[in-house]
């Protein structure tokens, strides 16, 4: 193997390149892939194959190559191509690697890679001559044209059309829609395309024949070995066995020998026929008629073991086997997407056979146009056929084959997961025909039987770091923030994400852990006044002569009483009759109420309006808009609430008496308009102020600045859930998980059956729901004021040592309450209500927990707090 | 009054919008409008000759005139934009006009933060984050849609001079800091 002093379409001689491999420093061209310049090395053996740790070379010039796998490290990590799809640059340092990549972190980063929308009305896959033609009519006729190839094609003059070099198509889905990934420098591209119309130009491939030892590096497919002198000016062999089942390869033999490569043979295993005669007259040795029963070398081929008709045989020497088993149309995107094929007895081959998506065509080779005719000649047959490989890659001979289908296995698709033929990252391209043609042929079925097995996206092995794109690192999900949230930042909160939000978690002082700066936090909403963030809350704006009606639909309980002025709180069901999200309704007019919902169920809330009104109860004359991020909210909770609140200045009347608990006004808190709603979540006199948005950072630092004296302190969501708890309140989604009713959770006067139908009303009903030892809502007080009980810990009822036992329960809620001085929980516990006061166990690795039983409330068991 | 204690959720990013320009060489240029008057409306189609602006009917269209635009939300929503302080007028105006219709008339001018961007790259730069056809064929003055910018939910409006993009407020950071990767050089 050498580099020819001239020629080489793809190469640029007057730029050499210095690239290291497996530890050698050689030299190659620009233009040149990693095996041509191997090739020109005089590199033979580019990795040991994957199971049997066989020497194998290049044999391919493309991307249906199943032999030669490299890992790259330098200038960018890459950790498994095919050496034949591997542009060399300067500075490339690869080694061999087999089979799988291995994954490491270290090293060059990916290059950036960004994603592209774009929209055409056609788009052609393949720059080759049947796609430029069809990309240059689409421009004719005014379309927009996107072309793109894998390759870097030459002489492609479209500037009306987008022409993507180094551009793959990964799959093609409904309706047009493609996934292009360009391997652009410095910048990759993922484009995600919408064609009116695909044409796919994506030519064929030549496919190998099974013989003993046809992996033997020097082994190559005849064009590609051609293709190594036209495009690289690289000779590779200096004695070739032509190998060939099709004319087409006397195309290949003239090419080699003109570059100066001995043809030794030129063995059809066709009888006599033109193609023949014209060779011989050229001075080729023609063997029809004859095979290749095997190769000899170590480890490139030194001589090939041919067989003649009648079982004769003769050794020749020659380093390079030019094989060609005929041509298989690059039909793998086309029946991805559910083209069909049918059987080309001509060509010995599948081709589409034209029913597909209408906006798919497929033009060119790839519809078999312009193959050479061809024999269905799989493989040489022989006593041993142990190496005869169909599938590289994996390593896979036609006695693996004949093992499944001798197994009892019918379907291609079953010998393919049987022998894994097809499945690594060439995805068959060499082996589907020809392993179906073998299943075929085993089970004396025609060659039409059975096509080749199904390729799936990506069409070529993608970086998840392209899929990636623009979205990783901090931009993976977005993080949704508060107008409040730079505050939040300035004052050292630690966040949680509650879905894409961050909120508070707790706002630590130096040297305080969570639980000490969660215990302060509570002690001074129970002794004091605190304020958080409450802005994430779900809002919803219900509108209309029926929101009472919808409303009372919604809800189990009454909405359409609620006075106007007056807030309410509400459970909303499924239709199964498992509490699904919570809230208040504050009713602002007769016909307008402002509801909330938890913060992750806002959307799902707003969803469920639009259903129902839609699809249901489209008599009903109500709008709902989402309103969320209109207001800000700040919670302001403690027995100096209402003074701070005066405090930042208001024109409401705070009084007791004007404004009582779940009543609302409007009007003015420092200087900007407010709605001021009296809901306590903590079970303290507490007010929610109501703002724009753009007042929230303001309203704070002014509700933060008059509770001062007051020694106001923000609290996080953690200091949040330990108050609601010590009040029993639940968090649907903490303590619920779609699995529990109201009446579960003791709130059967939530639910008022007597006001007409409502979601989930007839579900109260099923046995199941009706059930007496259901689990219920209970608290526990650990026996050891000082046990904490993690959260999800089962829970029996006599704990006798051994596993298993009866489970009756698990926590769902348990924290160290501040202003209990002691630990607490909420509890699921099987017939719970019967229980209270006995004591239940919680058997954990470190000991048992021993609890009693207690009305799901610790604290102000008879509210007076609230109404302060 | 209250214009001093009111604060945009960009007010923090200004000079990373403005940085954009230089970045791009002018191929983009974004600037802020902050507390830009927006009122969601609620109306039946057949209503909407009553209202005191032509809403559009066709989807994912605006009308814009004068002080005011509408834009297409869906087929009884509406977006009316003004100028900033304009909402309450705003209100006022559809109240008077659709008095005794069922309706819904709701001030989201705090929902939303508008985003003008204006520049030869505009097209290109949406490109990388939006997945709708933005090429004149199909989008053109008066064109609007609810649809999503990289991960963001966004209504986009174009307007003779500019492109206008709305986002929440509570994405308005991640926004921003998407437009800025994509803008980068070497992008």
């Amino acid at each position: 193997m050498r580099r020819l002093e001239t020629g080489g379409t793809s190469i640029d001689r007057s730029a050499p390149l210095a690239f290291t491999f497996g530890g050698s420093a050689l030299r190659g061209f620009a233009g040149d892939t990693l095996a041509s310049a191997l090739l020109a090395n005089g590199v033979d053996v580019v990795c040991p194959s994957p199971i049997l740790g066989r020497p194998r070379g290049v044999m391919t010039a493309g991307p249906e190559e199943p032999s030669a796998f490299v890992e790259i490290s330098a200038p960018e990590l890459d950790l498994i191509s095919a050496a034949t799809t591997v542009e060399l640059v300067d500075g490339l340092v690869a080694k061999g690697r087999p089979g799988t990549g291995r994954m490491r972190l270290e090293g060059a980063p990916p290059p950036r890679c960004e994603h592209r929308y774009a929209h055409c009305e056609t788009l052609v896959v393949g720059a080759g001559p049947a796609g430029v033609a069809a990309a240059r009519e689409a421009v004719a006729a005014g379309d927009r044209v996107i072309l793109i190839d894998e390759r870097s094609p030459h002489g492609v003059d479209l500037p009306e059309a987008t022409v993507l070099a180094r551009a793959t198509a990964l799959g093609l889905y409904d309706h047009g829609y493609v996934v292009v990934h360009e391997r652009s420098r410095p910048v990759e591209r993922l484009w995600h395309v919408r064609a009116r119309r695909v044409i796919l130009a994506t030519g064929a491939h030549e496919r190998p024949i099974a013989f003993a030892a046809n992996d033997r590096p020097g082994v190559m497919l005849a064009s590609s070995a051609a293709a190594y002198v036209e495009r690289f000016g690289v000779v590779p062999g200096e004695r070739a066995v032509v190998f060939t089942t099709n004319h087409g390869a006397y195309t290949a033999a003239r090419a080699l020998r003109n570059a100066g490569t001995g043809i030794a043979a030129i063995v059809d295993v066709l009888l006599e026929g033109s193609a023949q005669d014209a060779a011989r007259a050229d001075g080729f040795e023609v063997r029809s008629g004859w095979a290749i029963a095997g190769t000899e070398g170590d480890p490139r081929v030194s001589a090939v073991r041919l067989v003649g008709p009648g079982g004769e045989e003769e050794t020749v020497k020659a380093d390079l086997v030019a094989v060609s088993g005929g041509w298989n149309p690059v039909v793998q995107l086309w029946r991805a997407i559910g083209g069909g094929l049918r059987w080309d007895e001509a060509l010995a081959t599948f081709v589409p056979n034209g029913v597909g998506p209408s906006w798919l065509e497929v033009v060119g080779t790839a519809t078999g146009e312009g193959l050479p005719t061809s024999a269905p000649y799989w493989y040489v047959p022989a006593d041993d056929l142990s190496s005869h490989f169909v599938d590289f890659q994996r390593d896979q001979t036609v006695a693996d084959v004949i093992d499944a289908v001798e197994g009892g296995l019918r379907s291609v698709e079953h010998v393919k997961r049987a022998t894994y033929i097809g499945t690594a990252v060439d995805q068959g391209r060499t082996s589907g025909v020809l392993t179906a043609g073998i299943v075929n042929l085993l089970q004396g079925a025609g060659a039409d039987a059975q096509g080749p097995t199904n390729a799936r996206p990506p069409y070529t092995p993608v970086s998840f770091a392209a899929l990636a794109g623009p979205h990783g690192g901090a931009r993976l999900d977005p993080a949704r923030t508060t107008s409040i949230h730079p505050w939040h930042a300035d004052h050292g909160a630690v966040f949680e994400n509650v879905g894409q939000w961050k909120r508070p978690w707790f706002f630590p002082r130096t040297g305080e852990d969570l639980d000490e700066a969660v215990r302060r936090e509570c002690l001074a909403v129970r002794t004091g006044v605190g304020m958080m963030d409450a802005s994430t809350l779900g809002k919803i704006e219900v509108v209309g002569p029926d929101a009472a009606v919808f409303l009372d639909r919604m809800y189990t309980n009454r909405m359409s009483n609620l006075a106007v002025g007056s807030i309410r709180y509400g459970l909303m069901c499924g239709l199964d009759g498992m509490v699904m999200d919570d809230g208040v309704a504050m009713r602002s007019a007769e016909d307008r109420y402002l509801v909330t919902t938890t913060t992750g169920g806002a959307a799902k809330v707003l969803d469920r309006f639009e259903e129902w009104l839609q699809t249901e109860w489209n008599d009903l004359r109500v709008y709902c808009t989402s309103v969320t991020e209109q207001w800000a909210v700040v919670a302001v909770n403690g027995p100096r609430a209402r003074d701070v609140v005066a405090a930042a200045g208001t024109d409401i009347d705070l009084s007791a008496e004007a404004f009582p608990h779940m009543t609302l006004r409007h009007g003015t808190v420092a200087e900007a308009p407010a709605r001021l709603a009296r809901v306590s979540f903590s079970g303290e006199l507490a007010y929610e102020v109501h703002v724009a948005a753009r007042y929230g950072s303001h309203v704070w630092e002014s509700l933060t600045g008059a509770g001062e004296p007051f020694g106001i302190t923000a609290y996080g969501t953690e200091a949040m859930h330990v108050l609601r708890a010590e009040k029993g309140y639940v968090i649907v989604g903490q303590d619920t998980d779609g699995t529990l009713t109201p009446f579960d959770l003791g709130m059967s006067w939530i639910v008022n059956e007597r006001k007409g139908d409502f979601i989930g009303r007839r579900s109260f009903r099923r046995a199941d729901t009706a059930r007496e030892d259901r689990k219920h809502l209970v608290g526990l007080l650990p026996l050891e004021p000082d046990a904490l009980i993690p959260e999800g810990a089962q829970l029996v009822q006599e704990d006798t040592g051994r596993i298993p036992m009866p489970m009756v329960g698990h926590v769902t809620s348990s924290y160290r309450s501040a202003i209990l001085e002691r630990t607490f929980a909420l509890a699921m516990l099987a017939s719970g209500r019967e229980r209270i006061g006995t004591t239940v166990f919680a058997p954990l690795p470190e000991g048992t927990v021993a609890a009693t039983v207690t009305e799901p409330i610790f604290y102000d068991l008879e509210g007076a707090r609230r109404d302060g | 009054m209250t214009v001093e204690v009111a604060r945009s959720p960009l007010a923090h990013r200004l000079d990373d919008l403005a940085g954009i320009e230089s970045v791009t060489g002018g191929d983009v240029v974004l600037e802020h409008v902050p507390f830009l008057a927006q009122v969601d409306l609620r109306l039946a189609p057949e209503l909407a000759t009553r209202a005191p602006y032509p809403l559009p009917l066709t989807p994912n269209t605006a009308w814009e005139g004068g002080p005011r635009a509408a834009l297409w939300l869906g087929p009884d929503e509406w977006l009316i934009l003004g100028p900033p302080g304009s909402q309450s007028t705003i209100a006022h105006e559809l109240e008077a006009a659709l008095d005794g219709t069922h309706r819904s008339i709701v001030d989201v001018s705090d929902n939303r933060v508008a985003l003008e961007l204006s520049g030869p790259g505009v097209q290109e730069l949406l490109a990388k984050g939006c997945s709708l056809d933005l090429d004149p064929r199909s989008w053109r003055v008066g064109s609007c849609a609810q649809t999503l910018l990289a991960r963001a939910q966004v209504i986009l409006h174009e307007r003779a001079e500019t492109t206008g993009i709305l986002v929440p407020p509570s994405f308005a950071d991640y926004l921003v800091d998407w437009l800025l990767d994509a803008t980068r050089a070497g992008g």
